[in-house]
């Protein structure tokens, strides 16, 4: 990662642009704003100044649940990172300016920040029909992607369109969305994937990248480590549920109401690597399984083409408890008396105790 | 120039202005005009710039998961989509749902139309009325009069408050990295504001965004998150369990609570600030009443909100239904979605194929298959549009008709269709936001009217949380705690073939899905979304779309700088992820994946 950032002053001195040229620049942004000349000055002790980190945000296809997500971060406040921390210099879903304007506004950017802002792209280009089932501009989102990933530190492919291609890529792919680090090879890429990401862990990569002046440290697949090493299933609370073989069978039953393990009705947190559990959504107030709802697993790449949400996982190699599970279930489900049950669950408990546990360090980061 | 059957004078021979990207929005979208030599826009062609195709993607899926991938077809209205696939696969399965589903549900989509307004007007739309720059000149102390005159009930109001706000905007702005003010039309005088209304304005921006994220923990808990909740066919996934082993972990007192505390500041909110900044910023915009169009002669909305659960007859639910066409106010339409002669899309100028391109297909019998193509006078090539060819197809969006009319739906759609049919509620807010801001019933037909239509809806959605909240706990009181039939949860249980069709009404409008099981699989999806009617390209027939009407005869200040579009085509909140879906029906080869 680029270490120093230039100021403005020193990107147009470099360019070859004088001092009165720069101040007369300033005179226009201040006239161009309304404002009068008091700010020139301060507009030119801004310029000289180390800037904020722009960040370009674009958008491919998509459903903008990511943008959505990020803006509830709680902290620190979206309002926070987009008036204090960052620049959003450009991002078609909140930006004042339009056409022209907006596009003026991407390559002035690009154009004087080379090499120092960061890109971060929510939704993927589709690449069938020449690009043209996402245009912007007039032209295929791809090329917008690749002009703007040309210049930029560092690449965020936020959410799982980004990062895995989700929801339309989903068989057959019709319009063959491909997720980003498969057009641009060249740069570093930090996925953070989930159908959206969590918002605190969309804010919490941004801060780590500005804070320490570094990429956050990736898993293998490109995840940052802090969020995405452990499964939902390891952090869960119902987890001694699972342990103890007490089942939700069906929605509402009696089971649910107690809160005990949604794994038979179809929880992807086995599988799923993603600080659900920890972080928790909006604020710390829930998550999936709290709420009653199995983890669909949409931070897993090609999730929505990996069996029903609702069909239990089998022959998943992390797993490998299946067998033991099941004959878990079974005593749960004999025990009709609260002593029976009980002690069939102590019974299970020492089962699942002794299961081999072949699954944890390999994939701590699949 | 060319009249269209539905009362517009198109003339493309003026000045050809392009705007794309169209920002602000939910998706892609490109939009062009025709100024005459005094500027007034006098032809419109609103264009659809994605497709992904998820309709495609359904087939041959679980019906149960189907809401899953309809909520991804919109973030914004997160789980408007997942309701309407849920109502649309108990339709098709004959499954119904309990009472509590029924208060849960309707808490949800109500705290979605209250989210979802508010970040609209404040974060999407209110750049187009607001000038945060021009902020920087206002005084404070009179910032907080004004603030005090009109919301004496909020109590963010000191001139020490405004100061510290100011300064903040102030350093942002000497930074002279904008972010994302850069680059907008700060000097147009299309922004009529007074610095102290734009001070105010802008706080509440921020305030909005603060906000926001504590709405929506209604949906997280649930739903367990937000964006994108959890739903369930056959009811809602979390359980109640008031005071028994393991409550902790359902919906219980706590829970509850949370809810209700959520419930009153979405009330409060709406009530001191988004209304009152609504009648403020509207007060000095009461001379800018374009961008009707096609509100005062056609629009359409097909209910939510029931009162009961399974019952969808217009008189139980809350928010309305019916058509209005021809400007004819004192006729409302009843709207049936299952009658194949009423609601139709067509396709000759959008990019999709149908064998016979001269009529409209039902969703039930819909047709897709995308084909690109640029029109003979398109300016630019393939892969680099300078100015598309109206004449030609020209958009990812189809077109749908109601009994052959283009329609506007969402918001002032709604209420106008309310205040036609006699809603009480509606007819109250209604007539009383007009004697205050003192203008006459014909001025809700505008730009101005429907973002006001929002702020009124906003207000009422706010309210009516607050009576399905109630009921649920009353019904809990009652004993019924069930939140889920699964009687037919098991496919086995299901016909082997069936049909069926989910509405709700999406804080953009009238949504539908239609759906096909054909052996425990889905045989075909189709959603119609309001984005589809209100940013619809031309038909066969050649009537223009909710969009385009809108913009028709609209003057801009400067040609180059397109305050006054993107501010009436931001007052239709567009959502173009939704509009521009599509279904492949039986046969038609998208590519040769096999889907599953």
């Amino acid at each position: 990662m680029n270490t120093a950032t230039e100021t403005f002053y020193e990107v147009m001195r470099r360019q070859g642009i004088t001092r009165r040229s720069f101040i007369k620049y300033c005179s226009l942004t201040a006239a161009a704003l309304g404002l009068g000349p008091s700010f020139v000055p301060k507009i030119a002790h801004a310029m000289e100044t180390k800037p904020r980190t722009p960040v370009i945000w674009v958008h491919g296809l998509e459903c903008t649940c990511c943008s959505e997500s990020f803006i509830r971060s709680a902290h620190p406040l979206v309002k926070d990172v987009v008036l204090s921390m960052i620049s959003l210099d450009y991002d078609d879903t909140l930006m004042a300016s339009a056409g022209h304007q907006a596009e003026a506004a991407l390559e002035d950017t690009i154009e004087r920040y080379r090499g120092n802002y960061i890109l971060a792209v929510e939704g993927n280009p589709p690449l069938n029909e020449d690009g043209m089932y996402c245009i912007v501009g007039g032209k295929p989102f791809v090329e917008q992607l690749r002009h703007a990933a040309k210049d930029a530190k560092a690449i965020i492919s936020w959410g799982a369109c980004a990062s895995f291609g989700c929801v339309q890529a989903a068989k057959p792919n019709p319009t063959r969305a491909t997720p980003v680090h498969k057009v641009i090879t060249d740069k570093p890429i930090i996925k953070v994937p989930g159908c959206p990401p969590i918002a605190e862990v969309m804010t919490g990569v941004i801060t780590y990248m500005l804070t320490f002046d570094r990429l956050p440290e990736l898993d293998r697949t490109g995840r940052p480590k802090m969020f995405y090493s452990q499964r939902i299933h390891d952090k869960c609370y119902r987890r001694p549920h699972f342990d103890a073989g007490q089942f939700v069978e069906a929605w509402d039953d009696e089971g649910a109401r107690r809160g005990y393990c949604l794994y038979k009705v179809g929880c992807k947190g086995p599988t799923t690597y993603n600080a659900c559990s920890t972080v928790r959504w909006n604020e710390g107030v829930s998550f999936p399984i709290q709420s009653g709802h199995g983890c669909i697993g949409c931070s897993e790449d090609g999730f929505w083409d990996k069996g029903g949400f609702y069909d239990r996982l089998e022959n998943i190699q992390a797993f490998g408890i299946e067998g033991n599970a099941d004959q878990i279930g079974g005593y749960a489900a004999a025990g009709v008396t609260g002593a029976v049950a009980l002690h069939a669950a102590v019974s299970a408990l020492k089962r699942a105790q002794h299961k081999p546990e072949t699954d944890t360090s390999g994939k701590e980061d699949a | 120039m060319v009249a269209t059957p539905n009362g517009f004078d198109l003339d493309n021979t003026g000045r050809r202005v392009v705007v794309d990207p169209v920002t602000r929005i939910e998706g892609h979208m490109r939009c062009e005009v025709n100024l005459d030599e005094n500027n007034v826009i006098r032809n419109a062609v609103s264009t659809g710039t994605m497709w992904r195709g998820l309709e495609v993607i359904l087939k041959g899926r679980d019906p149960r998961d189907a809401w899953a991938f309809t909520e991804r077809i919109c973030g914004v209205c997160t789980g408007t989509h997942a309701l309407t696939s849920v109502r649309a696969v108990e339709d098709a399965l004959g499954i119904e749902i309990p009472e509590n589903a029924n208060s849960i549900r309707n808490i949800m989509q109500l705290n979605l139309q209250v989210h979802d307004h508010i970040v609209h007007f404040y974060h999407l739309h209110a750049l187009d009325w607001v000038n945060p720059i021009n902020a920087l000149k206002a005084d404070p102390k009179a910032t907080s009069e004004l603030q005090q005159a009109v919301s004496p009930s909020h109590p963010m109001s000191s001139p020490g408050y405004f100061r510290d706000v100011q300064n903040r905007l102030k350093n942002f702005v000497e930074s002279g990295q904008l972010g994302l003010f850069k680059n907008g039309y700060w000097s147009n005088p299309a922004y009529r504001l007074p610095p102290e209304a734009d001070l105010m304005a802008t706080t509440h921006y921020l305030e909005a965004l603060d906000l926001q994220k504590e709405v929506v923990k209604i949906h997280t808990i649930f739903g367990g998150k937000n964006p994108h909740p959890n739903w369930l066919v056959g009811g809602v996934p979390c359980p109640i369990n008031m005071d028994g082993v393991g409550s902790v972990g359902a919906i219980n007192m706590e829970r509850l609570n949370l809810v209700s505390s959520i419930v009153d500041l979405c009330e409060t909110f709406v009530r001191n600030v988004y209304l009152p900044d609504l009648i403020a910023i509207g007060g000095f915009y009461k001379s800018w009443l374009y961008g009707g169009g096609l509100s005062g002669s056609a629009v359409m909305a097909y209910g939510d909100i029931p009162e009961n659960a399974n019952n969808f007859d217009p008189a139980q639910m809350h928010l309305p239904s019916g058509a209005i066409i021809d400007g004819d106010l004192s006729q409302v339409h009843e709207v049936d979605v299952r009658d194949p002669e009423q609601i139709q899309e067509f396709v000759p100028h959008s990019w999709y194929s149908y064998a016979d391109e001269s009529v409209g297909l039902h969703p039930w019998d819909g047709v897709t298959e995308p084909k690109f193509a640029l029109g003979p006078n398109t300016k630019g090539t393939k892969t680099n549009i300078q100015a598309l060819d109206e004449a030609a197809k020209y958009s990812w969006i189809k077109a749908p008709r109601w009994r052959g009319h283009a329609m506007e739906v969402g918001p002032l759609a709604r209420y106008v269709v309310g205040y036609a049919s006699g809603h009480e509620d509606i007819k109250d807010q209604v007539d009383r936001l007009l004697t205050t801001m003192d203008l006459p019933v014909s001025a809700l037909f505008s730009t101005l009217g429907r973002t006001a239509a929002r702020a009124l809806e906003a207000e009422y959605c706010a309210r009516l949380q607050r009576h399905f909240f109630d009921k649920l706990v009353a019904n809990i009181r009652n004993g019924d705690s069930s939140t889920a039939n699964v009687e037919k949860w098991d496919p086995s249980s299901w016909p082997s073939e069936a049909k069926g069709v989910g509405i709700s009404e999406a804080p953009r409008g009238a949504l539908g899905h239609w759906i096909r099981v054909k052996d425990g699989r889905i045989e075909n999806y189709q959603c119609v979304v309001p984005t589809t009617w209100n940013g619809s390209p031309r038909d066969n027939e050649g009537n223009i779309g909710a969009f385009e009407a809108a913009l028709m005869n609209t003057p801009m200040e400067r040609a180059e700088e397109p305050v006054e579009i993107l501010r009436t085509l931001h007052s239709f909140d567009p959502c173009l992820a939704c509009s521009t879906h599509v279904i492949s029906p039986d046969g038609d080869e998208l590519t040769d994946v096999k889907v599953r």
